[in-house]
């Protein structure tokens, strides 16, 4: 399938660029039907590869890239199911997290995110997949599990720890807090930085540029280069699914779920 | 060192031009969430461009409970 258009994503090939489109408000929460849409695209992405070179993933909502998980989704399945239930499916759509973004991570094409605003939780796990992030000025990155007694789970942490010192992931993770697109660049994770809203524009014109280089050799550079840490990843998986199951998960859900401040996205 | 007027008056002017709000309606002890209507995703984008304006890091739990000018203006000033 090379073009598709779900309730959260669409996909379709252009100038031998894939680009997948995150279009759900208020901010790409990504909850079950998102990572079904995005499981649809892992499976097409072998055929959408033989027609390019390239993959952009990007947001057309204004708030930004993705906010990362839907909680509120979760949050009432936590509320309207049996706790084993609860937990199996937790694992399940973990594990459907992490088969796309790993799709994405392995894929033989150049894969650019091209981000802004909000890159928050899981939106950031699925810019981390990519061989490149090219942000706006207005990008900020975030990994606040912290806040709700988990830690990221799809990927983030492994993919974190391919790319950056440790120090810079700690910073990250144990505070909480966002950063900006020029900190980011800072710390190695950001490409390029652009002016705001002309992110996709450049993402494309790199693509075009991509598209000059042998596609063998860009694969293969790209596999020699970028490892994909599978163990970390299912370790990862392992340690999310037993912090779930923790009262302070519930806990912190409910705390984001009833604010009605206005800086949920916030620490508190 | 900026004094704490000139920071304050920095802050007051880039909401303005950010928010398309006219400079004359904005005080130091307004809530800025109410006075520019704004919300958690904008606050982030204010966040930002604080940041970049006066080229300081801002970890948004200080930003925690800090809704009025003047108190943002102090915040900021202790990083710059």
């Amino acid at each position: 399938m090379n073009q598709f258009q779900g309730q959260a994503l669409s996909w379709a090939v252009k100038d031998g660029t894939v680009e997948l489109a995150l279009h759900r408000e208020p901010c790409n929460e990504l909850g079950s039907i998102a990572l079904e849409e995005a499981a649809q695209f892992a499976d097409s992405l072998a055929k959408l590869g033989s027609e390019a070179h390239a993959l952009i993933i990007f947001s057309s909502v204004k708030a930004g890239f993705s906010a990362g998980a839907d909680l509120r989704e979760l949050y009432h399945l936590l509320q309207t199911s049996e706790r084993d239930q609860f937990l199996k499916e937790v694992r399940t759509r973990v594990e459907r997290a992490h088969r796309v973004i790993n799709a994405i991570d392995a894929a033989p094409l150049t894969t650019i995110a091209a981000v802004h605003g909000v890159v928050f939780g899981g939106g950031f796990e699925l810019a981390l997949g990519c061989d490149l992030i090219i942000a706006d000025k207005t990008a900020r990155f975030c990994f606040p599990e912290l806040r709700l007694g988990l830690i990221p789970g799809w990927g983030g942490i492994p993919r974190l720890k391919r790319d950056l010192g440790n120090a810079t992931i700690r910073d990250l993770l144990l505070t909480g807090r966002s950063l900006s697109a020029a900190k980011v660049q800072q710390a190695g994770l950001v490409s390029q930085i652009v002016a705001e809203g002309e992110a996709l524009k450049v993402a494309r014109a790199t693509a075009l540029q991509l598209g000059k280089f042998d596609r063998h050799t860009a694969a293969t550079a790209k596999r020699f280069i970028k490892p994909i840490p599978y163990e970390e990843l299912q370790r990862e998986i392992d340690i999310f699914c037993e912090l779930v199951s923790r009262p302070a998960v519930e806990a912190g859900l409910r705390q984001f779920v009833d604010r009605v401040d206005a800086q949920p996205y916030l620490p508190q | 060192m900026k004094s704490p007027d000139r920071t304050l008056e920095e802050i007051l002017s880039l909401a303005a031009v950010h928010f398309q709000v006219p400079r004359e309606k904005l005080r130091p002890d307004d809530d800025f969430f109410k006075t520019l209507g704004i919300d958690s995703l904008q606050t982030l984008d204010l966040l930002t461009k604080l940041e970049n304006h006066f080229q300081v890091e801002l970890p948004d739990y200080e930003l925690q409970g800090v809704s009025d000018f003047r108190t943002l203006a102090e915040r900021i000033r202790t990083r710059l």
